[in-house]
């Protein structure tokens, strides 16, 4: 049955949609919403064709719209919605940076993020990140470029306070 | 042979042809400052998976599996039978029209008991038309915090309360808020198609001793220029409301009627309160 071979998606775009949006519940609603689309759009899909570029656009439509919505909405009246507590049981640097890499990545924006994710979480080749996102190539490597510049200096020059804001958090 | 930046990305990501992928290699390890950029390159893969592959492992929640399984079948299924009902409905609301703006005079007698259902279409189709035109504030919390606007709803109803799944009618959740209803507060649920039209889901809960039918049928009545669908079930009542025809408001009261009726039915037996 064809539609297995979505259930057989329904992790990556859950670790996927974890990572975009750095929420468990907006993440899971991400994914939901994508599932529900998907379906809608079934008859669209041609068997043969690959099914994980096709459902990761849907995703990417679908939060390009939630984060269009949101921008209309006012801020969150519950200041705790949605943050994600980090588990950190050991000061190692690699649990440090690991523990801020959450916060780093969703100073981002969202379209470097995106791209980001897709090739190194994901392991999309540029071509097939490209053709995902609807971008050229080149503006793929670029938008790669930068977030992996932006990352770099944020995970290094300031892990150690990321890793402080996170933990005022835990103590409020 | 010149490489340049854009090479190391291409080296990190496996993006070269084996031949030029030891050149790149070569030309990256001899300058130890491109060496660090591939290495921290590198770095931020390893921990991108390392803080997000554990959630490949987690159980798959229930309701993706079954939205995905029963997806397109049941939606066949569900289509054959309700247009069934939609005819069935048409009907019945033919009727209920008619009668429903002699009905609606009755609210203003003072001296009969306040008919909780009467005034509904008028209340809702009021904040209809107060916050559907806000461009910045439409919503008190928005979809994208959709399990606070959950938890915050239903403790403030102190009922169990979720914002209906519209999507297949072609309406996504834009958001939610609280408003005073006429003794109680009440919830707004605001949904808004891809060509901006919105509409809002009024929803009330009963007084005990409320005059008015506990169960009802499908009620239409258009105040001004906002269409409205209005329903008891259990000891909630409900409203929707659009700048949309009868026709197009019909099948997403509908389908807000299948899945709050599913709702009531398990989340509030007289116990649970």
């Amino acid at each position: 049955m064809e539609q297995e071979a979505l259930v057989a998606l329904i992790p990556r775009l859950r670790r996927y949609a974890r990572a975009l949006t750095g929420e468990r519940f907006r993440a899971d609603d991400l994914v939901q919403d994508t599932l529900e689309r998907a379906l809608s759009k079934w008859a669209l899909w041609r068997p043969g064709t690959d099914l994980r570029a096709w459902t990761f656009t849907i995703m990417h439509n679908v939060f390009v719209n939630q984060v269009r919505r949101a921008a209309l909405a006012p801020e969150s009246l519950d200041p705790d919605a949605g943050l994600e507590l980090e588990d950190r049981s050991a000061s190692a640097d690699t649990l440090a940076q690991l523990s801020g890499l959450n916060s780093a990545l969703q100073r981002l924006p969202d379209e470097q993020r995106e791209v980001l994710l897709l090739v190194t979480l994901e392991g999309f080749s540029y071509d097939e990140a490209a053709h995902t996102l609807g971008l050229p190539i080149g503006t793929v490597m670029s938008r790669l470029a930068r977030a992996r510049g932006r990352l770099a200096l944020l995970l290094e020059g300031d892990g150690a306070t990321g890793a402080s804001q996170v933990q005022l958090k835990v103590v409020k | 042979m010149m490489f340049s930046e854009s090479d190391i990305h291409r080296l990190v990501d496996d993006e070269l042809p084996p031949a030029q992928a030891s050149e790149v290699a070569a030309w990256v390890a001899a300058d130890p400052a491109r060496a660090r950029q591939a290495e921290a390159y590198r770095r931020q893969r390893g921990l991108l998976h390392q803080r997000y592959d554990p959630l490949l492992g987690e159980p798959m929640p229930a309701d993706m599996l079954e939205t995905v399984r029963s997806g397109p079948a049941r939606k066949r299924a569900a289509a054959n039978q309700s247009m069934f009902r939609r005819v069935a409905g048409l009907l019945l609301l033919t009727g209920a029209c008619a009668a429903g703006g002699w009905f609606g005079h009755a609210r203003f007698d003072k001296s009969a008991p306040v008919d909780a259902m009467a005034a509904l279409p008028q209340r809702a189709a009021v904040a209809f038309a107060v916050y559907s035109p806000e461009v910045r504030h439409p919503v008190e919390v928005s979809a994208s915090d959709e399990a606070h606007l959950t938890r915050w709803l239903s403790a403030r109803l102190a009922t169990p309360v979720r914002a209906p799944i519209l999507g297949p009618q072609g309406f996504q959740l834009v958001g939610g808020r609280l408003l005073p209803g006429e003794d109680r507060p009440v919830a707004q649920f605001m949904y808004q198609n891809t060509a901006g039209k919105r509409l809002t889901l009024y929803l009330s809960t009963l007084a005990p001793g409320a005059a008015g039918p506990r169960e009802s049928a499908f009620r239409f009545e258009r105040v001004r220029n906002v269409n409205n669908f209005y329903w008891a079930e259990g000891n909630r009542a409900y409203a929707l409301s659009g700048d949309l025809s009868r026709e197009e408001l019909m099948p997403v009261a509908r389908a807000v009627f299948e899945q709050m009726g599913k709702n009531t039915a398990e989340a509030s037996p007289p116990a649970a309160k």
